[in-house]
């Protein structure tokens, strides 16, 4: 049962973090990550207690809910980009060789650090799907929802190997801290408040 | 009490207590002396021995436990605190001069109170995890108010991101390989992951374009300041894993990879800086030459190595501060930084323009400057190895001479009828001052900075052994 549960949370990130990239309203990128991060508490809590792996999870939502207010409050909602590439098309397929490869990567990366394959597959996925965000957006607020991807693949895979309190409350100061500094250049532009 | 309290979380409460105030003069005041006063503590306070002062007796004792983790600062980092906290000082000192005092004051106290507290943890791992928590404080520093964030900025915030993923999962390879030495493919993933994390962490070729674009958006100064700290911490603690793990530092290809990584930050920087147009971004190549001298230090090996790259420092911090405090000065007047917008600018801006040219001679190592001794012991230390890696140093090293004289001939061509003028303040002009002086003495007599060298070697404990 827990490992039927642990493919629909690998699938929640896949579909999560595709729409994440393909989505242009913020509204609803904001929604998918904050779903992401279900999928991210599911795959989390196989390593760590609940109430450790929950911390993630309240942190995540907590990062959606400042930077949903941030952009609220920004004028550049519709910004495009100027420079990359726009279609959809374009995305689907990048995102396509990203998933192989990180499946490819992930049958390694689960017999050497011993993981089942959705954890593993989950981790370098949303690892990957992050990059791509990065690699193809300029915009603060794109920027932020990448690495904070990024990180949330890296947690799963970290979540694995150490269980420190410590390093978890520092993970959570970090990702609240991207959130934070998303939201500042956000609202940078519109005046200047230190 | 103990050290972690008084050197990071006394700067964290103070920072916080200086974001409140809005008059700069009392910004500075108190930032400063209390600056001063952290750096009097760590040069003469013992840590763990009881002193008495008449009835009181009082301990400083080394750790602080937190969330089942420690905070250590022992006798041997106290030289580096007051490394740190005395060059924090000089730019405290200046901030007010160019109307910066009130956001770097109390941020700049916040960050360097988390990077000492990365210098501090252990496992020192989970610094990567207080060098992000910098990173993201430091952008209300870096920002312009009333623009939208540029492509220096993003890329510094995803570049010193992705470094901590990076390094934070290299240290649980290394606590595998700590079981296993005799693992070669382990060795092999954890040099791959360690190489990449402190590649993002420190800049190194090609993850530096954030430098030069970072110095053309925002105030000189304080990226100034960000390009002082940073570097230097990290440098820091790249220097703590080498200390930490004896097959890395016994590894036979170190050697090679470090001097192939610094000589390729030096000659890169040192090309695009003699071609650049752009007064910021040469500074922004000079920082990157700078790490790559560091890192060429490393290479070098030995305790010889270690008190060169111990030597950079105070000149470094001291060129940093007067570049970015002469191109924060004439940012206040001229349109832009380009070299045809500051023609005959020497006419109007002597002390600024003197002082730029000046830090970056510094930097090229010029003699008679701060800058000489240390590159002196470089290009020493590099020929008793290979006379082809001296020919590379004196490249990129005659790139940065090459910029600074073609700033030179820019300020200097001056408009028939121009008359001399000194258009900075008072404040201005008796900092700039100063700075020229202690890059001048600091150049002729380097040993007064002496008592800093012989002591900084104890914080590792292997290295230069």
């Amino acid at each position: 049962m827990i490992t039927i549960l642990n493919w629909v949370a690998l699938l929640i990130a896949l579909a999560t973090s595709l729409g994440v990239l393909l989505q242009r309203d913020w509204r609803v990128a904001i929604g998918l990550m904050a779903t992401q991060y279900l999928s991210i508490f599911w795959l989390v809590q196989t390593h760590w207690p609940v109430s450790m792996a929950a911390g993630k999870l309240v942190t995540g939502w907590m990062a959606c809910a400042v930077l949903s207010m941030a952009q609220l409050n920004s004028d550049s909602k519709g910004e495009t980009e100027s420079s990359w590439p726009q279609g959809r098309l374009f995305r689907l397929f990048t995102a396509g060789i990203f998933m192989a490869a990180t499946f490819a990567l992930s049958l390694r990366a689960s017999s050497w650090l011993g993981l089942s394959l959705p954890i593993a597959w989950g981790s370098l996925l949303l690892v990957g799907m992050g990059l791509l965000q990065l690699g193809i957006s300029a915009q603060p607020f794109r920027v932020v929802l990448g690495l904070l991807t990024v990180l949330a693949g890296f947690e799963i895979l970290y979540a694995a190997v150490e269980s420190s309190t410590l390093v978890a409350a520092l993970l959570s100061a970090v990702n609240l801290g991207l959130a934070l500094t998303g939201a500042y250049l956000l609202n940078m532009s519109q005046e200047g408040t230190v | 009490m103990s050290a972690p309290s008084l050197w990071i979380f006394l700067p964290l409460i103070m920072a916080g207590f200086l974001m409140l105030l809005r008059n700069q003069k009392v910004i500075t005041l108190i930032a400063c002396i209390f600056a001063l006063i952290l750096t009097l503590a760590a040069w003469l306070l013992p840590v763990d021995i009881v002193m008495t002062i008449g009835n009181w007796s009082f301990k400083l004792t080394s750790s602080f436990d937190i969330l089942g983790r420690r905070l250590v600062l022992g006798s041997s980092d106290l030289s580096l605190l007051a490394l740190i906290y005395g060059s924090a000082l000089v730019w405290f000192t200046a901030a007010p001069a160019v109307k910066t005092a009130r956001r770097l004051n109390s941020l700049g106290l916040a960050i360097i109170a988390l990077l000492v507290a990365s210098l501090a943890v252990e496992p020192f791992l989970y610094a990567a995890l207080l060098i992000e928590m910098a990173v993201l404080l430091s952008f209300p520093l870096l920002s312009t108010p009333r623009k939208s964030p540029g492509k220096g900025l993003i890329r510094f915030l995803i570049f010193q991101t992705l470094a901590m993923p990076f390094i934070l999962f290299s240290g649980w390879l290394l606590a595998g390989i700590d079981a296993n030495p005799g693992d070669l493919g382990l060795v092999q993933q954890a040099s791959i992951l360690i190489g990449l994390g402190f590649a993002f962490l420190l800049a190194v070729f090609p993850f530096y374009s954030w430098i030069p674009l970072l110095m053309e958006e925002s105030s000189p100064f304080m990226v100034g300041f960000i390009l002082w700290i940073f570097p230097t911490v990290a440098l820091f603690f790249g220097l703590g894993f080498l200390d930490h793990y004896t097959w890395l530092r016994d590894a036979p290809a170190l050697g090679s990879v470090l001097t192939t990584v610094g000589l390729l930050m030096i000659v890169s920087g040192g090309i695009l800086a003699a071609f650049q147009q752009h007064l910021g971004r040469i500074m922004g190549y000079a920082v990157i030459m700078e790490t790559g001298f560091s890192i060429l230090t490393i290479s070098l090996g030995g305790t010889v190595g270690l008190n060169i790259f111990f030597m950079l420092l105070v000149p470094r911090t001291l060129s940093l501060v007067v570049w970015a405090l002469s191109l924060t000065i004439l940012k206040e007047d001229i349109p832009t930084f380009f070299l045809r917008d500051i023609k005959g600018l020497v006419r109007a801006w002597p002390f600024a323009t003197s002082g730029l040219v000046l830090a970056n001679l510094a930097l090229a190592g010029m003699p008679l400057l701060a800058g000489f001794p240390p590159h002196q012991a470089i290009w020493e230390g590099l020929a008793s190895k290979s006379l082809l890696m001296v020919m590379w140093m004196l490249t990129g090293t005659l790139g940065l001479f090459f910029s600074a004289v073609r700033v030179l001939m820019a300020f200097a061509t001056v408009p028939e009828g121009a008359q001399w003028e000194s258009r900075e303040t008072i404040p201005q002009r008796i900092l700039l001052s100063i700075g020229f002086l202690a890059l001048l003495l600091l150049g002729l007599f380097p040993q007064w900075v002496l008592p800093l060298w012989t002591k900084l070697p104890v914080i590792f404990t292997h290295l230069g052994q």
